[in-house]
């Protein structure tokens, strides 16, 4: 099938407002009689909850932590991009634009990114007005900094913690909707399966992590702002319980899964430590403003940085990309330090590492101004390396972090399920196959705060409200199915552990289907994945019971999904037989290792239908259009 | 840097099935913990042996594991968050421990954090203090420009010292009262002092002192210990300014 984005014609400036006045409206005094079901409450799911309960819906939002100022949105560092050329250094809103879709690697929809550049500019307002401390110069104007893709300085910032100040300002507003009566909130409470009625997406089951009760709930509306899956890697920069679960059952439900396999691996984390490490920890790409990235010119050179001589070091960043340097996209600078790493020029433990020096910048600025601009993110590094990073460089390493891929939506973020809808990182609309830093805060908070409260009122006044009940069959089915496969979890009773598999998924992932991806090593994934998951159906040991509290059976489901994603996954990257943006096919490249596109077969989303566990996935088509920004090789030189 | 010396503790934990429940400790053995792992990381391994055996695993808090969402919640020694200045339980290291350690693993202790399991507690009452005020009435859209408004950077800055609290609640677990000014006043600060939240200062100090009281928080007596406990450096002189704020908005 052809799958239609919907978006709407005409000069890309005028689309956004030519569609707000074509979209149908919800009657005041009728909006209280539609109930929307929010899952997720990061920027994405917070920024809407909070504007759909003031603009008088009925709303019920969700989440898996015991509140919702603690979604994974909280540990965004570096800052939210918008066009408002505040510097005067030459930004617009078409500028935002045009990065944008050259960041992704031209495999975003242009209409999405141009509304994304011309609202970017209100979530700055609207942040402010909400009270988010962003950073401000001495005469108390607004501050940017720069970022990678950008030659422009176009980031707002909160010290090292934007994500945090933009999702509690979202937790501020979604607080007084709360406290309004419009939004009731349930913290502890995770999606375990979407309720589909007559093809739409009327309700969903849930199970509360603190009594285990599973029951459903019903609405007219369906929003889905569960954050990304690059956890499938076992190792990554997400929060420990970020998954695919709410995605994937959406997925199992009839919802078009697309690029899955367009993952961001992010340049600057702190390198493992051992093989009992349970997360990564990412370096905000703020600190490449300030830092050097270098690696020894020599071949296994193990002495100390500061032994290595200035015309032994190799800043390989500003020697290949003269213009960017240090601020080359992120799909560009994890390649190379992975290049120097296989050179058998990698520093540290495993000589898994390059190194990102400040001292440059130390002495033409003074520490007491890295200290203002970084000192967080200097202590992160000390209290986990045990390093001062003021004194010797960084070591940094790439690590999963961002999904670009997620489930498919049209213009007005629906899925092909009428009345579910997804925002956020969950969704595949805006980043193409690479996204820009800064990107993610923008786009979450666009979704949520400024596109959402226009296109799902289009839906609703098509439809009447409370038209599924609680009694409709089903729902029984469906908690009945939830019960079985946790019951099923349970009996099984064997011997691993469900982190010890979640650890060789990974590896699978991170080996076969990570920074570099073949033909070869995808066929071996797609071996190894279905093997890994029979067993884990025959071997995996869950403790306690359901009816409880019980940490080990939350995990256990969220494996079982990352097992049969995880597949998808690895088949969308065997079929995209092309290099794009953080999508690296090692067939494909140019002469100097840059990424190779085909645009001739592959200028498409590629949207997945499930058709069974084991069965293979139906491949649906959206074809690309670039009418404004023109195909063109990507150059950061 | 990696240390190949790995140490064998000997951990007390409170293990406890639900607010009804009395609870006691219970003694394991973490072995082979290498000084680079978190604590986290190696109570995990715990849990693993303890799954393997067929036991009930420690319930614990986490998510981020990296400082900043506020979940993770346990007293290390009868501290909070283990004592470690600015550093949350996710961020403490095996490298503060020596070989041979006993350590003593409790949840935060307070009248309004009823436990919920093991180490695990209930703090919605810090989010009922937010919903009663810690919040400006903006709403969606229909702002003024971001520059419209100028706040002086000394101005931004205070605000911001205000705004770091991850809301984890060490401070309430940390007083010998049970109170939870430290937090509520991180809030009244960032938005007292910041020009958008002005307008609504005397009923949003009001409303959030009203909801301290209401949740079974205990009364503030200047103890200072919130200050110690608190995992980001959050000060007290933002309780000064919230009685001064109180004060204020009862004249
Ligand atoms: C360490 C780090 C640093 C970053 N730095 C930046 C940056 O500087 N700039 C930038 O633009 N972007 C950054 N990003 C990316 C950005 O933070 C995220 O992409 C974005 O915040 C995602 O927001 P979200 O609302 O889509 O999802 P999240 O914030 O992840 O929220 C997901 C929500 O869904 C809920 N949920 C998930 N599954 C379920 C379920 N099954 N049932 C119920 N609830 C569920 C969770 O409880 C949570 O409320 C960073 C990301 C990371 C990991
Ligand atoms: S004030 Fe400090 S201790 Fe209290 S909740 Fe905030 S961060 Fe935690
Ligand atoms: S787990 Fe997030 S602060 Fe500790």
């Amino acid at each position: 099938m052809i799958l239609d984005g919907k978006c709407p014609t005409g000069p890309i400036e005028k689309t956004w407002d030519k569609h707000r006045f074509d979209m149908k409206l919800v009657n005041p005094a009728n909006k209280r009689k539609y109930k929307i079901l929010v899952v997720g409450t990061g920027l994405a799911g917070g920024a809407a909850a909070a504007s759909l309960g003031e603009l008088g819906y009925n709303v019920e939002a969700f989440c898996y932590q015991d509140s919702p100022r603690r979604a994974h949105s909280i540990a965004a560092q570096g800052g939210i991009n918008a066009a408002k050329n505040y510097p005067n250094d030459g930004d617009s809103i078409y500028r935002l634009f045009y990065d944008t879709i050259k960041g992704g690697d031209f495999r975003a929809r242009e209409a999405d990114v141009w509304r994304l550049a011309q609202v970017s500019n209100n979530i700055i307002d609207q942040c402010v007005a909400q009270g988010v401390p962003f950073a401000r110069d001495y005469a108390g104007y607004l501050d940017n900094r720069s970022f990678g893709g950008a030659q422009v300085s176009r980031t707002f910032y909160a010290r090292g913690q934007t994500g945090q100040q933009l999702l509690l300002g979202a937790y501020s507003a979604l607080a007084r909707q709360i406290k309004a009566g419009t939004v009731k909130m349930f913290n502890r409470t995770e999606m375990l399966d979407l309720i589909v009625v007559d093809g739409e997406a009327k309700g969903i089951t849930v199970r509360d992590m603190v009594t285990g009760e599973i029951r459903s709930h019903v609405g007219d509306a369906v929003v889905l702002c569960t954050g990304g899956y690059v956890n499938v890697f076992y190792l990554s920069t997400n929060a420990m319980g970020c998954s695919v679960t709410a995605a994937w059952k959406a997925h199992r439900k009839g919802a078009f899964f697309a690029n899955p396999c367009y993952t961001q691996i992010h340049p600057t984390c702190i390198p493992q430590h051992g093989d009992k490490q349970s997360k990564l920890t990412l370096m905000s790409e703020s600190l490449r403003n300030d830092g050097r990235c270098w690696a020894p010119k020599n071949k296994g050179d193990k002495r100390a940085p500061g032994e290595i001589p200035e015309e032994e070091r190799d800043y390989y960043l500003e020697r290949k990309y003269p213009s960017f340097g240090n601020l080359a996209p992120r799909d560009i600078a994890s390649r190379a330090a992975k290049e120097q790493c296989d050179d058998d020029r990698g520093v540290g433990p495993g000589g898994r590492g390059v190194y990102l020096d400040f001292a440059a910048s130390i002495k033409r600025l003074g520490e007491d101004t890295i200290r203002e601009r970084y000192g967080n993110l200097f202590e992160m590094y000390e209290k986990i390396t045990d390093e001062n990073a003021y004194k010797v460089p960084m070591r940094i390493y790439p690590a999963p972090h961002y999904s670009m891929g997620g489930l498919w939506v049209d213009y007005n973020c629906e899925s092909n399920v009428p009345g579910l809808f997804v925002l956020g990182e969950a969704n595949f609309s805006v980043h193409g196959a690479n996204r820009l830093g800064a990107s993610a805060l923008m786009q979450g908070l666009a979704d949520g705060y400024f596109v959402i409260p226009y296109t799902i009122a289009n839906y609703l006044a098509k439809t009447a409200p409370g038209k599924v009940k609680a009694d409709n069959p089903e729902c029984k089915k469906s908690v009945d199915d939830v019960n079985n496969n946790l019951k099923k979890l349970m009996s099984i009773n064997g011997k691993k552990t469900v982190s010890e598999f979640h650890r060789e998924l990974g590896r699978i992932m991170w080996e076969n289907v990570g920074m570099a991806r073949s033909e070869q090593s995808c066929k071996e994934a797609l071996k190894k994945i279905p093997a890994l998951r029979e067993e884990f159906w025959k071997n995996v040991k869950v403790s306690g019971s359901g009816a409880q509290f019980n940490q080990d059976l939350e995990n256990a489901g969220r494996v079982a999904d990352f097992l049969e994603f995880g597949e998808l996954l690895t088949r969308d990257a065997l079929y995209r037989n092309e290099s794009c943006g953080g999508h690296f096919r090692v067939e494909h490249q140019m002469p100097d290792g840059e990424a190779k596109r085909d645009d001739e077969n592959f200028c498409h989303a590629a949207a997945w239908e499930f058709k069974g566990v084991n069965a293979e996935p139906e491949l649906h088509i959206e074809p690309l259009k670039f009418e404004n920004v023109h195909l063109a090789i990507r150059s950061y030189k | 840097m990696s240390h190949d010396k790995t140490m064998n503790l000997t951990l007390h934990v409170w293990r406890q099935n639900g607010p009804k429940d009395p609870g006691k400790f219970e003694v394991y053995e973490a072995k082979n913990v290498s000084p680079d792992q978190s604590f986290l990381e190696m109570l995990d391994e715990v849990n693993e042996d303890l799954i393997k055996a067929g036991k009930d695993p420690i319930a614990f808090d986490h998510d981020c594991r990296e400082g900043i969402c506020g979940m993770c919640s346990q007293v290390i020694n009868g501290m909070a968050h283990g004592g470690q200045d600015r550093t949350t339980v996710c961020q403490l290291h095996m490298r503060m421990f020596k070989d041979g350690d006993t350590i003593y693993i409790e949840p935060w202790r307070a009248r309004a954090f009823p436990i919920v399991k093991d180490l695990v507690v209930d703090r919605g009452a810090l989010d009922t203090i937010i919903q009663a005020g810690g919040y400006t009435s903006a709403h969606t859209g229909g702002v003024a420009d971001g520059n419209a408004l100028l706040v002086p950077k000394d101005i931004a800055d205070y605000a911001m010292d205000a705004a770091e609290c991850i809301g984890c609640g060490a401070c309430v677990a940390g007083c010998p009262n049970g109170s939870a000014m430290l937090f509520t006043s991180a809030k009244v600060s960032q938005l007292a002092v910041l020009p958008q939240g002005k307008a609504e200062a005397k009923r949003r100090v009001q409303e959030m002192t009203g909801a301290l009281q209401e949740c079974g928080f205990g009364n503030c007596t200047n103890h200072y210990e919130c200050q110690a406990a608190c995992p980001k450096g959050i000060n007290v002189k933002f309780i000064a300014t919230l009685n001064r704020e109180y004060l204020k908005s009862i004249f």
